[in-house]
């Protein structure tokens, strides 16, 4: 067995919600990435986001593709359904699962591979049909767990853990998102908890579709070249009997910035992000001012964080195809078939 | 003059309309079949068309058969309406000695153009329609209507019949119908004045067609799903699918909209590609709903991932797959039966699905319908493997029924109430010994029954796991259920030879109709054969036992692979040599001559050779 299941004990004084949840309850299992991981970060916001909210843990279906990010929804919310899908797939599975009920609250987590290369189709489509989701993306700009290639959010010039130079150019999600009509956008950084808490809870709150990338450092693939504690130098003097990839645990990456800001965050293998969190009087309902404002700082080699976009008046694929608020999971015969009777006049119009 | 003696015959033959894709002409030509079948006669059209949207050949052949033979019928024309300038040596060369020719003569042709063994019938179709009509377009539309009225004259049809059809179909709009009702005239009183009719080929009032209706396969089966309870689709365009959705959505729009708010109770999802069509699919049934997708088999090929998923992870899908001939884009407008072996085992590792073959539109809406229940039931891929020939073509079939006292079967569902009381969910603990677990619905209960799914190994409580003992108690159960599957599935149908036989034939879904009446004419060369019609994948246990009471028997498939008779061998452990392939996959529908002909002449070999040597 590989998985690791958390003690339910909980102690008598621990902070507990409206509902009555505590953090607890909205934990899962112990997550099997690596000590510090970005994406652990993330999972704890969205704990956090969801125990705020005084969310049922069970109302809310968590939905993956595959890849680290992917794996995580194990971790958090261990009473909800969770389905880990297939490579690239999340969108469509959870388009379904949000029409066949829309009373529960869709969190889609998906990583830059599943939805920037594999995927971006299905996360283009998702995102323009307005599905009501809060559709994360855990982007750390490689495959983890396939180890180490470029994934399409790669920055051109980058370099891999094995030297090799990325040629091609990276896609900005965020921008996609904007151009396709997504009415909440965001992009936060996985250490910056003060900022991503309220950002996801915010796109759990909003009816429509809600895109957040998150950007996420990778503990396993963005290492110190030379370091005598990196993988690479682990596996090169190792003489076990295997080449098991042995990886050193980091302190997760926490930063903690102030609004209108930027901040020069160093990863793990020592390179450095700009990260400008949007001022406290940025418009964030003028979607073309949004994406000059992504773009501006892009050419200042900024990656900006914030709420950028929101239309609170937005809705979502149920209003467009105008279905029953009732869950068309929960119609029966009575409520569908049309019967015999309607079924005589088919037949006698077909003679 | 012919040198052959026009053929005579009445209500017993084939009528083919040779036409430019985009000419109008379908509608006409439809007509004209509704029209014999308003005589009482009953008629079996199929529809000849390319992968195009205009300009290329299109036919339309129309099998008038008193005797009621629903197959095609192949071997020649016995009037051809050639309006094609672009086929018509192919055209002309297809009519049998003594056929007709009916021809637009508003141009002079050369005789090398004729042959002197058929009838020649010229209608100046062009200088009727330009002398009244003045638009371009009113001018092509009607021509169509002209030629129909002059065929009611040469086949002494009743006029009467085809304006009721007319006024139906314009029911509202009075000027169409008038106009279109006068066309009828021009070309029948042009053909009344001028030509010698009746011909040979006489169209003559019969009580033959009963209550049956007249209906396409996809338009059926999309009933069916209305009927079946599916509230999501999601499907992508494909031909020859795309009309099965279409119909679906057409009929929830009249049939499924509450009556208070006006609100749709399903909804549907033209999705970007086939992929996330049946992620759709998958994501909705995993969350309770009924749901379906429509394909074809490059559909089918893009889908195996998310098969191999909802097989793996146990969750129902329904495919109506409208067959056509493979491989790859193949030919689009033509059809087969040539998915048998990529739906059976769709997808990697060890997979075996659910298949169910129904033999005409009404079957089609029974097994579309019940295709719900069993995904449901079975919490796995339903394949409802429909094909070109049914699924675009109007048939003739007994009227749709329905019980309404019928409730859905939403399978092996855990509920609150159930979990409250203490039950133990496991969601892949087999239960009942019958390889079929519970599921619960996201949302379900606070504390209970939520579970993890994926398409990874995992233990009977959905917890990940990659030891060996675990992954193969889940397989063998995901085994356990598809033989349980056997005996939920629709069973074959056996029909005994008149006479004692040794000799059986296994044959499914669109050769049924060609089947039956072949059946008849090798009676009349003195072959014999027991019948059994496959319903469904999994095999009932009675496939094999009619195998094992012949001394061999004939599998009759379209495809070239012998895709069915693979699948009787690899799943019943059947000596291969006791099942004679006999096959037909040329892209046009399988007829009655050729299986005759193929089954006849080896049992005519067989009669004069020792059996051992016949079949090694």
């Amino acid at each position: 067995m590989t998985y690791i299941a958390k003690p339910k004990f909980q102690h008598p004084g621990i902070k507990k919600n409206t509902l009555g949840y505590s953090h607890r309850d909205y934990e899962g299992k112990i997550s099997t990435l690596c000590a510090g991981c970005g994406h652990d970060s993330i999972t704890a916001s969205i704990i956090e986001a969801c125990f705020e909210l005084s969310i049922e843990p069970h109302r809310v279906a968590k939905i993956s593709g595959i890849g680290c990010s992917s794996k995580t929804p194990d971790y958090f919310l261990g009473n909800s359904h969770g389905f880990n899908t297939v490579h690239g797939r999340m969108p469509s599975v959870l388009t379904g699962a949000n029409l066949a009920n829309r009373e529960l609250i869709y969190l889609g987590v998906s990583g830059d591979g599943d939805s920037a290369s594999i995927g971006f189709g299905q996360f283009a489509h998702a995102i323009r049909r307005g599905v009501n989701m809060a559709y994360i993306v855990e982007n750390n700009g490689v495959y983890g767990l396939t180890k180490g290639q470029f994934s399409a959010t790669a920055d051109r010039g980058s370099k891999s853990k094995k030297g090799v130079t990325n040629t091609d150019n990276a896609i900005d999600l965020v921008g996609i998102a904007l151009q396709l009509g997504a009415t909440y956008v965001a992009r936060s950084f996985s250490g910056d908890k003060k900022q991503l808490v309220p950002i996801i809870a915010g796109a759990i709150q909003h009816k429509g579709a809600a895109f957040i990338d998150v950007v996420s450092p990778c503990i396993a693939f963005n290492n110190h070249a030379g370091s005598t504690k990196s993988f690479d130098y682990v596996r090169e003097h190792n003489d076990a009997v295997n080449r098991l990839d042995v990886l050193t645990g980091r302190d997760p990456i926490e930063i903690d910035q102030d609004p209108g800001t930027v901040q020069i965050v160093e990863q793990h293998d020592g390179s450095r992000l700009a990260l400008r969190k949007i001022d406290a009087d940025y418009d964030p309902h003028d979607r073309l001012g949004a994406m000059t404002f992504l773009q501006k700082h892009a050419a200042q080699g900024q990656i900006v964080t914030g709420l950028l976009y929101v239309d609170p008046e937005a809705d979502d694929l149920h209003s467009h195809l105008n279905t029953v608020e009732r869950p068309l999971n929960r119609l029966e015969a009575a409520d569908l078939c049309p019967g015999q009777a309607a079924l005589d006049k088919i037949n006698a119009s077909l003679r | 003059m012919s040198q052959q003696a026009p053929l005579s015959s009445v209500n017993d033959f084939v009528v083919r309309f040779a036409n430019v894709n985009g000419s109008g002409s379908a509608s006409a030509n439809e007509l004209f079949a509704r029209a014999v079948l308003r005589h009482g006669v009953p008629v079996s059209p199929r529809n000849i068309f390319p992968s195009n949207i205009q300009g290329l050949p299109t036919w339309y052949e129309v099998r008038v058969t008193e005797a009621g033979y629903l197959g095609a019928r192949g071997g020649g024309t016995d009037l051809m309406v050639a309006m094609n300038p672009q086929t018509w040596d192919k055209d002309v060369a297809g009519i049998v000695p003594g056929g007709y020719l009916f021809y637009d003569s508003t141009k002079p042709m050369p005789s090398t153009k004729f042959r002197d063994d058929i009838t020649v019938i010229g209608v100046p179709l062009t200088a009727i329609t330009n002398s009244t009509y003045s638009d371009p377009r009113q001018r092509q539309l009607f021509k169509n209507i002209i030629y129909l009225g002059a065929l009611s004259a040469l086949l002494d049809m009743d006029p009467k019949l085809i304006e009721q059809l007319i006024g139906e179909q314009y029911k509202g709009k009075e000027k169409l119908l008038s106009s279109n009702v006068h066309a009828l005239h021009l070309g029948r009183d042009w053909a009344l004045q001028n030509l010698k009719c009746p011909i040979g080929l006489r169209i003559r009032k019969a009580d033959k067609v009963g209550d049956r209706i007249f209906i396409e396969g996809n338009n059926a089966a999309a009933l069916g799903a209305v009927y079946g309870g599916a509230t999501v689709c999601a499907w992508y365009p494909i031909t020859p699918s795309s009309s099965l959705a279409e119909a679906f959505t057409s009929h929830c729009k009249k049939l499924r909209h509450d009556p208070e708010t006006g609100q749709a109770k399903y909804a549907i999802v033209q999705a970007e590609d086939e992929l996330a069509s049946i992620g759709m699919v998958v994501g909705a049934s995993w969350n309770g709903a009924r749901a379906f997708t429509t394909t074809s088999g490059p559909g089918v090929s893009l889908m195996t991932e998310f098969i191999g998923l909802s097989y793996f992870a146990e969750i129902p899908a329904v495919i109506m797959n409208v067959q056509r001939a493979g491989p790859s884009t193949g030919m689009p407008t033509r059809t087969q039966q040539c998915d048998l072996i990529a739906c059976a085992y769709a997808s990697h590792g060890d997979t075996k699905h659910v298949l169910l073959f129904p033999e005409d539109p009404a079957e089609a809406f029974e097994f579309a319908a019940v295709a719900f229940d069993l995904a449901e039931r079975l919490q796995t891929t339903i394949f409802l493997m429909l094909d070109l020939d049914i699924g675009m073509n109007q048939r003739l079939c007994r009227p749709l029924k329905w019980d309404d006292a019928k409730q859905y079967d939403r399978g092996k569902v855990m509920t609150a109430e159930m979990l409250e009381e203490g039950r133990d969910f496991g969601r892949y603990l087999d239960v009942d010994g019958d390889g079929i677990p519970f599921r619960t619905y996201p949302g379900t209960h606070p504390t209970e029954g939520s579970y993890f799914t994926r398409g990874t190994s995992r233990d009977r409580y959905a917890r990940y796991s990659e030891e060996g003992a675990v992954y193969a108690d889940n397989v063998q159960r995901l085994l356990r259920k598809f033989q349980t599957a056997q005996d939920m599935v629709p069973r074959p149908l056996q029909a005994n030879a008149a006479k004692p036989t040794k000799y059986g034939v296994i044959y499914f879904g669109s050769t049924a109709p060609a089947m039956d009446e072949a059946i008849g004419l090798l009676e009349s060369r003195g072959h014999h054969l027991d019948r059994l019609r496959i319903r469904a994948f999994p095999f009932h246990s009675s496939v094999a036992s009619f195998i094992a009471e012949h001394d061999f028997v004939y599998v009759v498939e379209q495809n070239r692979d012998a895709q069915l008779r693979q699948l009787i061998v690899n799943e019943n452990g059947i000596d291969p040599v006791r099942l004679v392939p006999i096959l037909h996959y040329d892209g046009t529908p399988i007829t009655a001559r050729f299986i005759a002909d193929q089954i006849g002449n080896h049992q005519d070999h067989i009669k004069v050779t020792p059996l051992r040597k016949a079949v090694s």
